[in-house]
């Protein structure tokens, strides 16, 4: 099957230690519901999901607990239970900020093996109207489940030509999707379907890593004899699994800059996405559950886990028997590019795909970095074929325009160059300190051109107020005059003259 | 509260949480280490003034760094560890000759990480490549001590006190010993009006050159291995190699009664050490892979137009210095392609 597709090369990239044996060895488990489940009302991009319960509600399995107007997607209840508050907790995001959170007490009666049917089943999708089946996937509160957490139905409201299911999970640690593709390859199928009847693709391929032969031998047995899917196995090499990324290997073509995949007609959905899409419509479930990786030197027992929405990652990492003495930080997320955590009370979301705890012996050397010596194994690295020492060095010199033009903007902050880099510069953090300062500078502009229309505005109003009023005055003199004061088409044409020397003493005076 | 949080708090940091497994000083360790070849060889043809040199130029080296960081207030111990002086050190040292007295070593590192080094911001920052600065200010201030090479023929390699003598005491031995090196024969022979085919066919210039050859492949073998750890891009070499062809190619062709072989320019004088150990300078030089590529190129022609036309035998030198002055603008203009822009 992967015959028929040549995968394209990419610029940069790494082939780095895995470390995910320790996560996918066993099989995934359940995990037991905590005593309070924190339901973030945060959503993508920053919008807040409406509460629709107060606290002292009891609430049931599956219950939608807060309804996203704009761009987010709605909450519903993991388990059975009663709100107790609804305030401000400590959730994952590099700002340490605290985010209005839904808390509920979870039912002491309350199973993990309870299904929530919250909506009639679709087995039949193959013959309904595409508008329902997202109008369903947009009431199960489905966002993507790579990390980006982007709404799903948003996503799937425009046509194209290619969809790509990514199972390519490249970064190190993680190794829930692989767990996924192994364990629930139908569902991963199905949804997959149901999105491409969704935006009507002509083709539709899924893309896993070369490495994952036992996920690999659960695809071609899930899709059996039918070809409808092209399953592509794509070289181990991070970070192949980005979604421009892997668009390129498998089609060879580039998404534009600040473009979107769906311009070059091609979406791209992850495997955990495609699977929760199936949940959806054809058992009529919200989404209330994700697999999780503990892992890390810092657990003493790592593997995946099945676990509710708002579970406490200090009680997932508990299912995992616990810190180990030394352990240092905890990372949503991989090595790569997840986020630390300040505490672990921070819940697990829809976007959490992993927990890894390192250990003091693996942190960044505090000792102070060295100067760049432009050994160039950044640029050679970039999947995004910047220059990383340039843009580092310009802002440091804060020249904001050459940081602009040499396409900061276009950094997908994987972490490569500062893995790489030999004078252990924190290249990263200074491209997001980059990318806030660049945003701060466009919002300012905005703001000057906002301020600077209106003064404009102001001052032809004011002037075609002074010059009405001269001419009202310079008519009343004229009052014996001929000239009928009152002529619309005498009065425009003398506006219009008067606009017009304002226009060009103003042009003088900018 | 259904059951109190017994939350632990951890440290916060940036991705990639991971350290780095690289470091400037293990770059600069595989700088030296490749660097052995050569070294043992160059030892055992021009004798053990070499490794003198080398001492000589390294300490001289990490002294005038120690001065530098504590007069710019700055920390020693990472920087006098990070082992960039003793490169500059030792590249500096490979161009004397092995009898060169003790205050060429002194000079030339004083300029190389003082001037050249330091008083452009130190390590990172240096516009011009230290150790050819270096060699360049002694190069043309002491003519004399800089262009006396001992012969490369058997036996040449010098007596311990005289060497000695010679570094320490003020002795001059060279006019006694000295010999031309290859690329001193052809450009005084040339001049006197003599083919590069009769010149070449004496059988001392014959020796030497066969000398200098296994050199260049000396120096190879250790570039090579540079290549495979990736600590040099393999653009430079190859842009010099081209630059070498380029310019002595087509003169070579034209008359090679008048012009050395491509060939000959490559492996004799500096040229090899020039493309994997000089030019792949990853502070002074370009760090574009196109901007490389062309700065290689420069590097090359140069080197061969100085040896032709200029006023010295080698211009490796010249041709590094040259060149690091154009490369911030290499850069500028061959910029790579942003993925999913166009160029």
């Amino acid at each position: 099957m992967n015959g028929t597709v040549a995968l394209h090369g990419l610029h940069g990239g790494m082939h780095l230690p895995g470390h995910k044996i320790a996560a996918s060895a066993d099989a995934s488990r359940e995990c037991p519901l905590p005593p309070t489940l924190v339901l973030p009302l945060s959503g993508y991009g920053g919008s807040l999901a409406r509460a629709l319960v107060a606290p002292g509600d009891r609430v049931s399995l599956g219950q939608e607990l807060a309804h996203a107007d704009g761009s987010g997607a709605h909450v519903h209840a993991p388990a059975a239970g009663t709100i107790v508050a609804i305030e401000l907790r400590p959730v994952a995001n590099a700002s340490g900020l605290h985010m209005p959170c839904i808390v509920l007490a979870v039912d002491p009666d309350a199973r993990t093996d309870e299904r929530a049917i919250l909506w009639p089943p679709i087995p039949d999708w193959m013959h309904a109207d595409p508008r329902s089946l997202l109008e369903r996937i947009a009431d199960a509160g489905i966002v993507g489940l790579g990390g980006a957490a982007f709404p799903t139905a948003l996503k799937l409201g425009y046509p194209v030509e290619l969809l790509v299911i990514n199972g390519a999970e490249c970064e190190p640690w993680i190794a829930c999707d692989e767990m996924l593709l192994r364990e629930s390859a139908m569902e991963i199928i199905t949804g997959a379907r149901i999105m491409r009847r969704i935006v009507g693709a002509t083709r539709m391929m899924l893309a896993i890593e070369d490495r994952m032969q036992e996920a690999g031998a659960a695809l071609r047995a899930a899709l059996d004899t039918h070809t409808d899917i092209q399953l592509v196995e794509v070289p181990t090499i991070f970070p192949q699994g980005g979604e421009r990324q892997l668009i390129r290997v498998l089609t060879g073509s580039e998404v534009p800059s600040g473009a979107y995949p769906v311009d070059i007609g091609v979406l791209c959905h992850n495997v955990g996405t495609a699977a929760a899409v199936c949940r959806a419509v054809v058992h009529g479930e919200p989404l209330i559950e994700r697999l999780v990786s503990v892992t890390g030197p810092g657990v003493r027992a790592a593997g995946t886990w099945r676990v509710r929405l708002g579970t406490p990652v200090e009680w997932l990492v508990a299912q995992a028997g616990g810190y180990s003495a030394d352990a240092a930080r905890v990372v949503l997320g991989g090595s790569m590019t997840g986020t630390a955590i300040a505490t672990d009370a921070v819940p697990i979301v829809k976007a959490s795909n992993c927990v890894l705890v390192l250990t003091a012996a693996q942190l960044r050397d505090p000792a102070p970095e060295l100067p760049c010596i432009r050994c160039g194994e950044c640029s050679r690295v970039c999947p995004a074929q910047l220059l990383p020492q340039q843009l580092h060095w310009y802002i440091r010199a804060s020249d904001w325009d050459a940081v602009e033009d040499h396409a900061l903007r276009d950094c997908i902050e994987c972490g490569l160059c500062a893995q790489v880099c030999p004078s252990h510069i924190p290249l990263v953090d200074w491209y997001r300190h980059g990318k806030a300062e660049l945003h701060l500078r466009a919002d300012a502009r905005r703001r000057a051109d906002a301020a600077r229309e209106r003064f404009e505005a102001r001052t032809l109003r004011l002037a075609e107020t002074e010059a009405e009023r001269a001419q009202r005055l310079a008519g009343r003199g004229k009052q014996s005059a001929d000239a009928p004061l009152d002529d619309p088409i005498a009065a425009a044409l003398q506006r219009a003259a008067a606009r017009k020397a304002i226009d060009g003493g103003s042009d003088h005076g900018a | 509260m259904a059951a109190p949080i017994m939350a632990r708090e951890f440290r916060l940091g940036g991705a990639p949480h991971l350290p780095a497994a690289n470091s400037v000083q293990k770059v600069m360790l595989k700088v030296l280490l490749a660097l052995l070849p050569g070294i043992v060889l160059s030892t055992l043809w021009f004798g053990v003034g070499l490794l003198l040199q080398i001492a000589l130029a390294c300490v001289f080296a990490l002294l005038a760094e120690a001065a530098m960081l504590q007069l710019r207030g700055r920390p020693l111990r990472p920087f006098l560890s990070d082992l960039s002086a003793p490169v500059t050190g030792v590249l500096f040292a490979l161009c004397l000759p092995p009898w060169a007295p003790w205050w060429i070593a002194a000079i030339g590192m004083l300029s190389a990480i003082v001037l050249a080094k330091h008083l452009y911001g130190g390590l990172g920052y240096n516009v011009f490549n230290p150790a050819m600065v270096g060699y360049v200010v002694v190069l043309i201030a002491f003519t004399r001590e800089l262009g006396a090479w001992p012969g490369l023929g058997p036996g040449s390699a010098l007596e311990p006190g005289v060497l000695l003598h010679a570094v320490f005491g003020g002795g001059q031995p060279w006019d006694a010993m000295a010999q031309a090196t290859p690329l001193d024969s052809l450009r005084e022979q040339l001049g006197q009006g003599r083919t590069v085919a009769e010149i070449r066919s004496g059988p001392e210039l014959a020796a030497a050159v066969a000398r200098s050859q296994w050199l260049a492949l000396a120096w190879l073998l250790g570039g090579l291995w540079l290549l495979q750890q990736r600590v040099i891009h393999w653009q430079v070499p190859v842009g010099v190699a081209a630059g070498v062809l380029i310019v002595a190619a087509p003169l070579w062709l034209y008359d090679a009664g008048r012009h050395a072989s491509p060939l000959f320019h490559l492996t004799t004088g500096a040229t090899m050490l020039g493309a994997f150990f000089i030019a792949t300078d990853p502070v002074s030089g370009a760090a574009t892979p196109r901007g490389r590529l062309l700065f290689g190129a420069g590097v090359g022609a140069l080197c061969v137009l100085i040896r032709r036309y200029g006023a010295y035998p080698d211009g490796i030198a010249f041709a590094v210095l040259l060149m690091n002055a154009v490369a911030p603008l290499l850069d500028r203009w061959l910029r790579p392609r942003v993925f999913g822009r166009s160029r």
